[in-house]
C-alpha cells in the first residue's frame, strides 16, 4: 500500500484526544513513514482535501461548522473514525443536552448568572450558531471505526493505526480498546 | 441434597436442588453477565442481562431466576443472545446521562464492565438525554439519577438486609427513579440509619459517598454476602 493520507479532525472537544495523539511520542515518526497528514489542527490547511483515506474526528456535532464540515469529511474520506468519547457519545459536550434549548441556555450563563454586566454572544460569521441538541458523529453521518476513551490513550490509538496500516479488518475488543471514559 | 445433572454450553454440570442456573454457571467458572443479581439480597429477575436458552422452550430464561433442572440443555452464548445483551446495555446507556470521563465510579462500574464485556464500542439507539437530578441532602451520601439502572439493588439491601425501606421506586416508564422514603430528599428521610449498605451495592456511579471524585467510587459489593452469611451463622 501507498502512503496512507490521513486527516485529523477537531469538532465540539476539548483538543484532549489531540494532544493523546501527541503522546505517540516517537512513534510519530514511525508514523510518519506511512501517512501523509492532509489535514488536521496541526498543520496548515485551509481546505478539507478530496481522497483521504483515514480521518480521526474529535469531539461531537455541536454547532453549524461542525454540521458543515463533518458532511465534507464524510464525502471525501474512506475510512471516518469517531476518535474519542465526546465523537463517539457526546460526552461532556452533550452535557447541555438535558438543559434545554441553546438560547435559554446562553442567556443563564451569560446573562443571568453574571448580573448586568453580561450580553448574549454574538459575532455573525466569527461564532456558529449552536445547534439544538449536541450529537455523537455517528447520529449525523455513518462511522466506519469507534475508538472510545477519553480521551483514547495513546497506546490505543497506535494499536488502531497499526491495524489501519496493516490494512485487514478492523477488530477493537476489551477493557484496553473500547473502555469508555 | 438430591443432585440435578444437566449441560451448559455442552459441559456436564451436577447442581444441588434448588440452585439457579446462575448459581451453578458461577460454580463452574461460566461467565454469564448480570446487572441486577446482586449475592446476598433477593433475585428479581429485572435487567433480562442474565438470558439464556433452554432447549425446548420458544422463550429466554432469565439464569438468575431460573431453578436448573434434571437434564436441562442450557446456552449462555449464542449468537442471538450477544446481540440481545449488547441491545439491553446500550439502552441503558442510552435511557440516563452517562458521561464515565466525569463519573465517581469510572473505573469501577459494573455497567462500564459489562460494555466492555458485550463489546459495545458506541451507542446505536438516541441517547434520550432527560433531565435528572444529584440529591446531596444527606451529609453522608448522594445520588446522582443521571447514572441510576434501576436495578433496584438500593431498594432490596435497604429491606431485606438493613430492614429499613428507605428506598422504593416510584413513576412509571422513564420518569421511573429511586426514591427515598415518601420521595423526599435523601437528608430528609428519617427511616434511614446512614448504614451506607446501598452504597455497597449500587452497581453504578448513582449512588456515592460525598467527596468521592472522578473514579474515586470503589466499593466492595461481596460484602453484603457478607454481611448476611455472617449474620446466618450467628442467628
Ligand atoms: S455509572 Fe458507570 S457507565 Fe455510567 S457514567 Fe458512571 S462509570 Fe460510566
Ligand atoms: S444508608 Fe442504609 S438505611 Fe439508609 S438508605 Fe442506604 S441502605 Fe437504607
Ligand atoms: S441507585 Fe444504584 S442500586 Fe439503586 S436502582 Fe439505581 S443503579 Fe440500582
Ligand atoms: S441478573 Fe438476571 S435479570 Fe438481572
Amino acid at each position: 500500500m501507498g502512503r496512507l493520507r490521513l486527516a485529523t479532525i477537531w469538532l465540539g472537544g476539548c483538543s484532549g484526544c489531540h494532544m493523546s495523539f501527541l503522546d505517540l511520542d516517537e512513534w510519530l515518526f514511525e508514523l510518519a513513514q506511512h501517512i501523509d497528514l492532509v489535514y488536521s489542527p496541526l498543520a496548515d490547511v485551509k481546505e478539507y482535501p478530496e481522497r483521504v483515506d483515514v480521518a480521526l474526528v474529535e469531539g461531537a456535532v455541536a454547532n453549524e461548522d461542525h454540521l458543515h464540515l463533518i458532511r465534507q469529511v464524510r464525502e471525501r474520506t474512506r475510512v471516518l473514525v469517531a476518535f474519542g468519547d465526546c465523537a463517539v457519545t457526546g460526552n461532556v459536550t452533550a452535557l447541555r443536552n438535558p438543559l434545554g434549548a441553546p438560547e435559554a441556555l446562553l442567556h443563564t450563563i451569560y446573562v443571568e448568572r453574571v448580573g448586568t454586566a453580561g450580553c448574549m454572544p454574538h459575532a455573525p460569521g466569527i461564532l456558529p450558531p449552536l445547534i439544538d441538541r449536541v450529537q455523537p458523529v455517528h447520529k449525523i453521518v455513518p462511522v466506519d471505526v469507534y475508538l472510545p476513551g477519553c480521551p483514547p490513550p495513546a497506546p490505543r490509538i497506535r494499536a488502531l493505526l497499526e491495524q489501519i496500516i496493516a490494512g485487514g479488518e478492523i477488530r477493537l475488543t476489551g477493557r484496553e480498546m473500547i473502555k469508555f471514559g | 441434597m438430591a443432585a440435578r445433572t444437566f449441560t451448559i454450553n455442552d459441559q456436564l454440570i451436577s447442581a444441588r436442588e434448588g440452585e439457579t442456573i446462575l448459581q451453578a454457571a458461577r460454580e463452574h467458572g461460566i461467565f454469564i453477565p448480570t446487572l441486577c443479581y446482586l449475592d446476598g439480597v433477593s433475585a428479581v429477575g429485572a435487567c433480562r442481562l442474565c438470558l439464556v436458552e433452554i432447549e425446548g422452550s420458544r422463550v429466554l430464561r432469565p439464569a438468575c431466576v431460573t431453578p436448573v433442572v434434571e437434564e436441562m440443555v442450557v446456552r449462555t452464548d449464542t449468537g442471538r443472545l450477544r446481540e440481545y445483551r449488547r441491545m439491553i446495555v446500550e439502552l441503558l446507556f442510552a435511557e440516563r446521562n452517562h458521561v464515565c470521563a466525569v463519573c465517581v465510579a469510572n473505573g469501577h462500574c459494573e455497567l462500564q464492565d459489562l460494555a466492555i464485556a458485550v463489546g459495545m464500542d458506541h451507542v446505536r439507539f438516541d441517547y434520550a438525554f432527560p433531565r435528572c437530578d444529584v440529591d446531596i441532602s444527606h451529609p453522608l451520601f448522594g445520588i446522582d439519577h443521571n447514572r441510576c439502572v434501576l436495578c433496584t439493588r438500593c431498594v432490596r439491601v435497604c429491606d431485606e438486609v438493613e430492614g429499613v425501606h428507605t428506598w422504593d421506586v416510584a413513576g412509571r416508564g422513564a420518569d421511573a427513579r429511586v426514591i427515598t422514603d415518601m420521595r423526599q430528599p435523601w437528608g430528609e428521610a428519617r427511616s434511614c440509619t446512614s448504614c451506607g449498605k446501598c452504597v455497597l451495592a449500587c452497581p453504578t456511579g448513582a449512588i456515592f459517598r460525598r467527596g468521592a471524585t472522578v473514579g474515586e467510587m470503589e466499593r466492595d459489593r461481596n460484602k453484603i454476602a457478607y454481611i448476611v452469611a455472617a449474620r446466618e451463622q450467628r442467628w
